[in-house]
């Protein structure tokens, strides 16, 4: 395609802007030059224009997803580059942060240009990763921050092992101040969670699974809340899923702490009874709560207690998910359901498609300083278009990403994305 | 009924027909000649995952008197331990054309994996700290031995009914039949049966208090190292069964112990020995109930 393209006709949903109407989105150049936002009786001509008809599409800034993992290095077959960052763009992202647990891990500089250079060669979307904390996750030792964000990283996290030493914590969130960007925190007391695999509860008994109570993570989310308080520090909190730490947020943003928080798509679609008949794909860490959580999770994501939906992207071999239970690698394969999961919220009233462009694409690129989040005159043309009405039913067959680790196999959802643009590149991604 | 992986799967008529059964075949074991023709040339394959010698053994006499060819596969650890996928060790194992698989894993939920991936009958002999239905059911044939009823019964299960498997298949069991199930022990190591009509005692001295049934469990040393209560000692004081707490129950009481017991920790060798004992009985009945599980899968499959 050319690099003069026009999306004509389409809804286009801006929250940056305050924008939700009809219009054209014209592109050139890898940049968005206008937004044509229908009037009765202009019909615009758009001779020497690519045009893609796009009526009955809404179209949105880019989604980035801010909790990915790609998996590469170390663990290609799982997932790679490749092949993540093409099911993200199946799944309408057009940008990922992948999270730093490879190996070897994400905690240096040459780590993290080897993951974008790879990423230009043989990504379907923007990469920013996202850098350890400390060396090799250990949580002892501060990793390079400084010279992992002039390398291209745009935050830290010790994902999937939380910092448990608290003055660990406490001294990294003191020094990312020089830089301004935000620490990421898988919210875990380790302690708590030992030997645990599912929710603790009755269930749990039942299944004779040993459980993680909703206290291991909401003490963590309470800590760190306190140490980036007491530090002026900013923290965003991954993947919240119980009701208290909904709580513990809303109160610590009342009071002025600088912390922002996700949750992802399965933690308000489906709760601990998808574990039932010990289905490794629902093995997920945090773990699949109950439906006061759910509840919660929604009121959260409406009054903004929640800023970011992310997906913690989590493929795994199919291989390794086909063992007992308490052996089983935690994690779910999101990127290609998570919009049409999240749909659902604003088809029962949760959000508006205003909302979920903030969760998906606005809110991730203001707390990452990545950028994008907007279709303004000269942002990066990072753009996705969704058919909102296409029905399909969830089938791991389809899925691109080499991780078939989904428990919603045979779910009927409702909207799909159609197409993305990428840095002015045209995709439909329904012929991916 | 092709497997039998959990209580919680069976109705009473089923639990009835396999204590009926197993009545049978205790006649039969009381015979001179204690070996039937009943299965010959069906194969069963008792695959364990986790040490056992008294479930392993009570298994594979059974299934010998039921004249069927025995394979025993012990895997000391995990089938993922030695780089092979669980499903794979499952499909090498039917591959040999074997009628049932026996299953003891320290894994909960390998028994139902494994069930949704096999065309033989499989049967729980213990998954991790899940269940283990064929002593539920011994336990069960057992008491009726004594008592003519489970109807209405006060059975005291007492001890680490958190990691006890043999505790959650009873308490399933029992449900069936209106028992008043009484849990007893500290709230570490007792959770909470919403599901089910339970009740719960801190104390023994109130949870065994005019009981038919006292169940002791084993308790394990490794929960004190954990922090679930603080010594044996300790244990012993305040939920150990000895003679002078026995009296607090009825004077017909029975006492159960699945095994293997640790004398003077969760019951008296004064108490274990007693006549109000039935913890030998409780071995013997084992076979006959073995038995009867595996041959009424058997029949089941070839109709």
């Amino acid at each position: 395609m050319s690099n003069k393209i026009v999306i004509r006709d389409c809804r286009i949903v801006d929250v940056s802007q305050d924008i939700d109407s009809s219009g054209d989105i014209i592109i050139e150049n890898n940049k968005v030059l206008d937004l044509v936002v229908h009037k009765p009786g202009l019909k615009p001509d758009y001779a020497d224009f690519e045009v893609v008809e796009a009526s009955g599409f809404m179209a949105m800034p880019g989604f980035i997803d801010i909790h990915t993992h790609l998996r590469e290095p170390g663990f290609e077959h799982k997932e790679t580059i490749a092949t993540g960052t093409l099911a993200a763009i199946k799944g309408g992202f057009t940008s990922v942060c992948p999270m730093p647990n490879t190996n070897p891990v994400n905690d240096n500089p040459t780590v993290t240009t080897f993951i974008i250079k790879r990423a230009m060669k043989r990504g379907s979307c923007n990469v920013y990763p996202i850098g350890a904390i400390t060396k090799g996750q250990n949580g002892e030792e501060l990793a390079e921050m400084g010279m992992m964000l002039e390398a291209g990283c745009v935050a830290f996290s010790d994902d999937g092992k939380p910092v448990m030493n608290a003055l660990v914590m406490k001294r990294a969130l003191e020094y990312s101040k020089v830089f301004g960007v935000p620490l990421i925190s898988h919210c875990e007391d380790m302690s708590l969670t030992a030997m645990g695999v599912m929710n603790e509860g009755y269930l749990a008994t039942l299944l004779g699974l040993e459980g993680i109570p909703r206290s291991s993570e909401e003490l963590i989310v309470s800590r760190d809340i306190m140490l980036a308080g007491y530090a002026g520090a900013r923290l965003h909190i991954a993947h919240v899923s119980t009701r208290g730490s909904v709580d513990i947020i809303r109160r610590a943003k009342a009071s002025g702490v600088q912390v922002t928080a996700e949750t992802c798509p399965h933690y308000f679609t489906i709760t601990e009874d998808a574990v039932k008949g010990y289905n490794t794909d629902a093995k997920v860490n945090p773990p699949l709560r109950c439906a006061e959580d759910i509840e919660a999770i929604k009121e959260g994501l409406r009054d903004g207690t929640i800023d970011v939906i992310a997906t913690d992207h989590a493929p795994h071999h199919a291989d390794e998910k086909v063992l007992e239970f308490d052996r089983a690698p935690s994690g779910i394969s999101g990127l290609e359901t998570a919009l049409s999961l999240s749909l659902r919220l604003v088809d029962e009233g949760v959000l508006t498609y205003s909302d979920l462009c903030k969760k998906i694409s606005y809110e991730p690129s203001k707390i990452f300083g990545i950028g994008k989040g907007t279709l303004k005159k000269g942002a990066c043309a990072d753009i996705t278009i969704i058919d909102t009405k296409k029905e399909f039913i969830v089938s791991k067959s389809k899925l691109l990403s080499k991780g078939k680790n989904t428990p919603f196999e045979g779910m009927n959802l409702m909207g799909m994305p159609v197409a993305v643009v990428v840095k002015g590149k045209y995709i439909n991604v329904l012929e991916l | 009924m092709k497997d039998l992986v959990s209580i919680k799967d069976i109705n009473r008529e089923q639990i009835e027909l396999i204590l009926s059964t197993a009545a049978s075949f205790k006649v039969v074991l009381q015979r001179d000649i204690k070996k039937v023709p009943a299965l010959r040339g069906k194969t069963v394959v008792n695959l364990f995952f986790e040490p056992s010698t008294r479930t392993k053994t009570s298994f594979e006499l059974a299934e010998k008197r039921l004249s069927t060819d025995v394979l025993n596969f012990s895997v000391p650890t995990s089938s993922v331990v030695k780089g092979e996928t669980l499903l794979d060790t499952v499909r090498t194992i039917e591959s040999y054309g074997v009628d049932y698989i026996v299953i003891r894993h320290s894994s909960s939920g390998v028994p139902h994996f494994i069930s949704k991936n096999t065309h033989a009958s499989v049967v729980n002999a213990g998954d991790g700290t899940n269940e283990h239905p064929t002593q539920a059911l011994l336990d069960a044939f057992s008491i009726l031995d004594k008592k003519e009823t489970l109807e209405g019964l006060k059975i005291a299960i007492v001890g680490d009914v958190c990691h006890s498997r043999v505790a959650k298949s009873n308490i399933y069991l029992f449900s069936n039949f209106a028992s008043e199930v009484r849990l007893v022990g500290p709230p570490t190591l007792v959770p909470e049966f919403k599901g089910y009509n339970v009740q719960y005692f801190n104390k023994i001295e109130d949870g065994i208090q005019g009981a038919d049934v006292v169940m002791m469990l084993r308790i394990q040393s490794e929960r004190m190292t954990k922090g679930f209560f603080p010594s044996t000692l300790e244990y012993a004081s305040l939920w150990g069964l000895n003679s002078a707490r026995l009296k607090l129950a009825k004077k017909d009481a029975i006492v159960m112990h699945p095994g293997p017991m640790n004398r003077g920790v969760e019951i008296t060798s004064e108490v274990a020995d007693s006549d109000q004992s039935i913890i030998l009985e409780q071995v013997t009945n084992g076979l006959a109930v073995r038995m009867a599980v595996i041959y009424l899968l058997g029949r089941d499959n070839e109709q």
